[in-house]
């Protein structure tokens, strides 16, 4: 396929079968590759979309610079982006993220501005909104409020997907700035009646929740409950083994939060089968595994790449 | 057998310092009430007179119950509730 630049190559990605892990042929599992995008994950479509949304509204222009909370994919596809574009780029990001997401951030020519472990990406959406407040110049598209980014996945995602799976009963994506879900979920609910939309949520180690107050939570600007059917926590452990099974029976190397989206596709799957119901289950693969190399996710005992894992935010 | 309530580090100085405790009910209010009885103040800080606190998750069996029946959720003895501050989640 031909397209007239890399950024006219995001979308499209492939959705494939799981054979194996499925657990018959009434009961189907499907991968959406959303690693097949040019900087390697489903966030080029949200950064893109972000982006193209700003320029329109004059918020940005050639010189700009522009501030983002992330802990990784939407920084790289931003950093991507800003380069092509003429724009700075200043990444907001917990330290407590693997080596792998700087080096490709400064590969890009962003700046980062790292925010204290403990609390995990709400502090980074802390320290992000001060630098903002600081600096009234710099533009923060900030994905987590940004309507563009649920667009993005009503637009794209979610009209590829019922494309490539038209009898689709279930989508499981993770949960996270949740735009791919609100975004997927309301175009999927407008046009298949009853599916499923499911969240799968990684369960991180204690040092991210650590010294969070209760009232001090966060929920993202975009989410609304009322998109989803369910909401699932899977823990470290759990989101690793899955990870380590698309490996190993279907030849697929994601990241660790696609093991999360599995673990709970599988359970869905399981609960159609007992109930004698027939099911397709469409699971969103964020991205591959390369930038998880580093935390030993993919080699040695489970217990060592969980013990590894407990203080990172690993999805 | 009792239901296991894992408890988040920042409400231990009310739990002793347990990462779980136990408690028994025919829902998860009840179970709330069943547990604030031996760790005083644990129930006010995860409901409050709308139901569950905003930047409160509660998860039975690793399920949202938001999605069940929030505090009406139905729990039986083996299940185990985890209790979690709300965050914004990790590679975004």
């Amino acid at each position: 396929m031909r397209y007239d630049s890399i950024l006219d190559a995001v979308g499209g990605t492939p959705l494939v079968g799981l054979p194996n892990l499925s657990p018959g042929p009434d009961v189907r599992l499907w991968a959406k590759l959303e690693d097949r995008n040019p900087t390697g994950s489903v966030k080029d479509r949200v950064a893109l979309a972000m982006v193209r949304t700003a320029e329109k509204e004059g918020r940005l222009c050639p010189g700009s610079t522009v501030l983002e909370p992330t802990s990784g994919n939407t920084g790289i596809s931003l950093a991507m982006i800003c380069k092509l574009r003429g724009y700075k780029l200043v990444c907001v990001m917990p330290e407590n993220t693997s080596p792998e997401r700087t080096a490709l951030l400064q590969m890009y020519g962003a700046s980062i501005v790292y925010s204290p472990a403990a609390g995990g990406s709400n502090e980074a959406v802390r320290v992000a909104k001060q630098l903002a407040a600081a600096n009234p110049d710099w533009v923060m598209l900030y994905q987590y409020g940004n309507e563009a980014n649920a667009r993005a996945h009503y637009e794209t995602t979610g009209p590829e997907i019922l494309h490539d799976l038209p009898g689709i009963t279930h989508f499981v994506a993770g949960l996270g700035t949740t735009g791919t879900l609100m975004g997927t979920g309301r175009f999927l609910r407008e046009h298949v009646p009853g599916v499923k939309i499911i969240a799968a949520e990684p369960r991180y180690g204690e040092l991210v929740y650590g010294l969070r107050n209760m009232d001090e939570g966060f929920v993202p600007e975009l989410y609304d409950d009322s998109v989803l059917t369910a909401r699932y926590s899977v823990s470290s452990a759990d989101a690793l083994r899955r990870t380590r099974q698309l490996v190993s029976l279907e030849g697929i190397f994601a990241g660790i939060s696609s093991g999360c989206v599995l673990h709970a596709g599988l359970a869905l799957a399981n609960r159609a089968t007992e109930a004698g119901e027939r099911a397709d289950i469409a699971l969103l693969v964020a991205d591959a595994g390369w930038k998880y190399l580093s935390t030993g996710a993919y080699g040695g005992t489970l217990d060592e790449a969980e013990s590894r894992l407990e203080s990172e935010l690993w999805a | 057998m009792a239901i296991e309530v894992r408890i988040p580090t920042i409400l231990r100085p009310l739990t002793g310092g347990a990462k779980a405790v136990e408690g028994s009910g025919d829902t998860l209010d009840e179970l709330l009430t069943d547990v604030d009885s031996r760790h005083a103040g644990l129930r006010g800080r995860l409901v409050d007179d709308s139901g569950l606190r905003r930047f409160v998750n509660v998860y039975l069996n690793d399920e949202d119950v938001r999605f069940l029946g929030g505090l009406g959720t139905t729990v039986k003895d083996g299940d185990t509730v985890t209790v979690l501050p709300a965050v914004a989640g990790g590679a975004r």
